[in-house]
């Protein structure tokens, strides 16, 4: 019980945690219909990068530009599964080759590519989702920290990865769906993804993923692993001159953000109905890190809040404002960082809570001093 | 909840955030889980009054496909307004919530959503490019919703649930390749086009139509990424082939860089027929019209037809969105769908999804549109005439051949 505690930051940090959980999984199914929760869910997918990139960002000192690819992989992964399932020789009969994802007829694939079969399978699925962003990170994490590539060069590179991903998942359109991307996405299993109960489901499933996603981070950072984090972040020669491979420590928090993007990436498809290749290029990346930086880069809880603030904010503002409201998004993003430069995290520990502490010391007094005033007067 | 809140300037989104906090509130301290699973199952019903009717326009302005999609929201908000001038559909004035597809495929879908869940809205108005229409595709077959679409497209797509008003590949591509082989006497040709399902399906068509029908040959296929800006290898092909007909599909930001690059190179359509399928009005004050000046469009609409209809749509559309504005021909293919809308739901007498694509599937809605009368058929596409244009230096389009009604096909067997 007392490790527990201790993983998850002391009564604060499991206070933060009942918080936020409480928004999920009880204020907002019972707050919103249908449709604005199914939004929500699609925010929350969003907060899995935000929660890596805390990770990789705000303890590891390492700025990827480049977590929309790492998204795009658990989201693609999953779409494929869906894809063949709704594409059954019976239900794709007027196409020229039967039993083929309806864009690859279009572009004139005649036969499933090899790389499609084993998305057959729903095991093969789920492992993929974890095991292939995990392995790009990997390779991409040792080719650069073990050159001790670090720092902008890093930040350039990733974003240069994005953009690669981009266009050779727009120029491979028999294979990918190209610009459209994957969609008109049904079942899974032979489970009607799309009525309600499914999204009130996927709902839930996401929320709860995402809390053991902080959790593990936590239990990550809990660890002699999430001090050296923080070390080699401060003063990386240090830490190297004490005799640690700093570079193994990168490569695994690299990993790490990684696979909890996917995840995201994965439920975002579930959720959304299809996957395309406007949610893994560079715009949407430097998006995450916002959401990461507004929900203040140090708080893992702080993360959900800003993916919900920003994307709550995007949506308001152009249902609000159609032709104006990238200013309004702008204006935001300019004022979080100049005012409060630490995000929500940063104000709340700065404003709200010294506050907060006031009022309860005051109360404190008031039921002592009014306490005395009784006697005073019974006496 | 925001039936009537989407469009009141400055405080709505204050408003819907309080809401929000209240509603949240209330709830978890009614704390009834039914209630939230059961109020969702509302997507049914329509937001219609005894005065007014809700429709939605879902169209990007903002992002990339902004500069290409405002001539559809002007055609169609005009359209609107001329029905409302008229006394509105079945005696309800229409009222528009505008939402932003902000060129993004999940916006497109999610506001869509947005518009059919929330708002009821009878019918949308929106999309442009096949991307975006995909996108949304699902939700309006899971919430059965009408929406008209006004773009030229592939083909190869027929929902219950889509008015497709712009043409369809076969229309746009066999007449057309009809006319230039007839009057140009051609037999090689060299095909252009951007990287996308679009340009690739066209392409396919029209290599099939080539080869088989017209007898003749190709000469060089290629497809330039979308974006793209650099045609010197493409044109230096061309200069070796020497074809007869330049076939081209190039879209967005390219075709401004393919235009001029074509003419820095010296070919003008004084030395080389070009035929293109990408240029209308609205890209022609992009790339300009001296670089286009004798190269040809092949397109349903053209903004100088010389017509009654036309012209009164003509003078009406700059009367309201300024003198210079162009139109081009998926502008004029958004003003129809409104019109197209408002004759279905009063054959149908009701504002009700399957009566009102009862009616469009009947056969008998024909339209006296500024391109011409046209007939919606019962596969969801028009019946139309194509037209070829001549491009001039002030970036109008001379007519110079109209063909007979094209039957819409957008499964063609064969190709």
């Amino acid at each position: 019980m007392k490790a527990l505690g201790m993983i998850l930051g002391g009564k604060r940090g499991a206070m933060d945690l009942l918080v936020i959980a409480a928004l999920i999984f009880v204020v907002f199914p019972l707050g919103l219909d249908i449709f604005r929760l199914n939004l929500v869910g699609k925010y929350l997918t969003f907060a899995y990068c935000a929660v890596g990139l805390v990770m990789l960002w705000g303890y590891g000192g390492i700025l990827s530009l480049g977590q929309g690819v790492f998204f795009g992989i658990g989201g693609y992964c999953m779409a494929m599964f869906l894809k063949l399932e709704a594409s059954d020789p019976i239900s794709t009969a007027h196409q020229t080759t039967p039993g083929i994802p309806d864009f690859m007829d279009w572009n004139q694939v005649t036969q499933l590519p090899i790389f499609w079969e084993p998305f057959h399978s729903f095991i093969f699925t789920l492992l993929a989702i974890v095991a292939i962003p995990a392995l790009v990170a990997y390779i991409i994490g040792v080719s650069m920290f073990k050159r001790r590539v670090s720092g902008v060069y890093f930040s350039i590179i990733t974003q240069a990865i994005a953009a690669i991903v981009t266009i050779l998942v727009v120029g491979q359109q028999g294979f990918t769906g190209g610009i459209n991307g994957i969609t008109d996405l049904k079942t899974l299993h032979g489970w009607n993804i799309n009525t309600d109960f499914a999204k009130y489901v996927l709902y839930f499933v996401n929320g709860v993923l995402l809390l053991l996603s902080i959790v593990l981070s936590k239990l990550v950072l809990s660890t002699k692993l999430g001090r050296l984090l923080l070390a080699l972040r401060d003063k990386e020669d240090r830490v190297r001159f004490s005799g640690y491979d700093v570079a193994n420590f990168k490569v695994f928090v690299f990993c790490l953000a990684a696979v909890i993007s996917a995840i995201g990436g994965a439920m975002f498809t579930l959720q959304v109905g299809f996957m395309s290749p406007s949610i893994i290029g560079i715009v949407p990346s430097i998006e995450m890190v916002i959401f990461a930086a507004i929900g203040g880069r140090m708080s893992l809880v702080g993360a959900i809040y800003g993916a919900l603030l920003v994307n709550y904010g995007k949506t308001a503002f152009s249902e609000s404002f159609p032709t104006l409201w990238l200013f309004f998004m702008g204006l935001l993003f300019i004022g979080v960082v100049m005012v409060f430069p630490d995000g929500l995290s940063g104000l709340y520990k700065t404003h709200v809570e010294p506050r907060l502490r006031q009022i309860l010391r005051k109360q404190g007094k008031k039921t002592v001093s009014s306490k005395t005033s009784i006697e005073k007067a019974g006496a | 909840m925001s039936l009537n809140s989407s469009r009141h300037g400055s405080s709505a989104g204050a408003r819907k955030l309080k809401q929000l906090l209240v509603k949240s509130v209330l709830a978890g301290v009614v704390a009834n889980g039914l209630f939230a699973v059961t109020s969702s199952q509302a997507a049914s019903h329509i937001a219609v009054t005894d005065k007014e009717v809700v429709v939605g326009q879902l169209h990007s302005s903002t992002g990339t496909m902004a500069i290409s999609e405002t001539g559809a929201i002007e055609a169609e908000q005009l359209a609107i307004s001329q029905i409302n001038a008229m006394g509105g559909v079945l005696g309800r004035k229409i009222r528009v919530i505008q939402e932003d597809g902000a060129s993004d495929w999940p916006t497109f879908a999610e506001k869509a959503k947005k518009l059919l869940e929330s708002d009821h809205v009878a019918a949308i108005f929106g999309c442009w490019t096949s991307a975006s229409r995909k996108a949304v595709l699902p939700v309006l077959e899971r919430d059965n919703g009408l929406l008209y679409y006004p773009t030229f497209y592939e083909g190869l797509e027929q929902s219950k649930n889509v008015v497709y008003t712009g043409q369809e590949a076969t229309q746009q591509v066999f007449a057309g390749l009809d006319w230039v082989a007839k009057t140009k006497n051609a037999k090689t040709f060299y095909l252009i086009g951007s990287d996308y399902i679009w340009p690739r399906t066209t392409m396919k068509l029209a290599r099939k139509y080539i080869e088989t029908v017209l007898h003749g040959k190709i000469v060089g296929e290629e497809y330039a990424a979308l974006g793209s800006t650099e045609f010197g290898s493409t044109i230096n092909k061309i200069r070796l082939k020497k074809p007869d007909v330049i076939y081209a599909a190039v879209v967005g930001g390219s075709n401004v860089s393919w235009f001029k690059q074509l003419k820095a190179a010296g070919i003008n359509g004084k030395n080389q027929t070009l035929l293109t399928l990408s240029v209308t009005e609205d890209e022609a004050k992009g790339i300009g019209g001296e670089n286009l000046v004798g190269f040809y469009s092949a397109m349903k609409y053209f903004e100088s037809l010389n017509t009654p209809e036309n012209k009164k749509f003509v003078s009406q559309f700059h009367a309201k969105w300024g003198a210079n504005a162009p139109i081009g021909d998926v502008t004029q293919a958004a003003y129809e769908g409104p019109w197209l809308w408002k004759k279905a739901v009063e054959m149908a007498g009701s504002f009700d999804t399957d009566k009102v694509v009862k009616a469009e599937e009947s056969g008998t809605i024909t339209f006296q549109a500024p391109e011409g009368l046209i007939y919606l058929e019962p596969n969801h596409h028009l019946k139309t005439k194509l037209r070829i244009g001549e491009w001039e230096a002030n970036g109008q389009a001379k007519i110079v051949y109209t063909s007979d009604y094209i039957m819409p096909n957008p499964y063609p067997k064969g190709y």
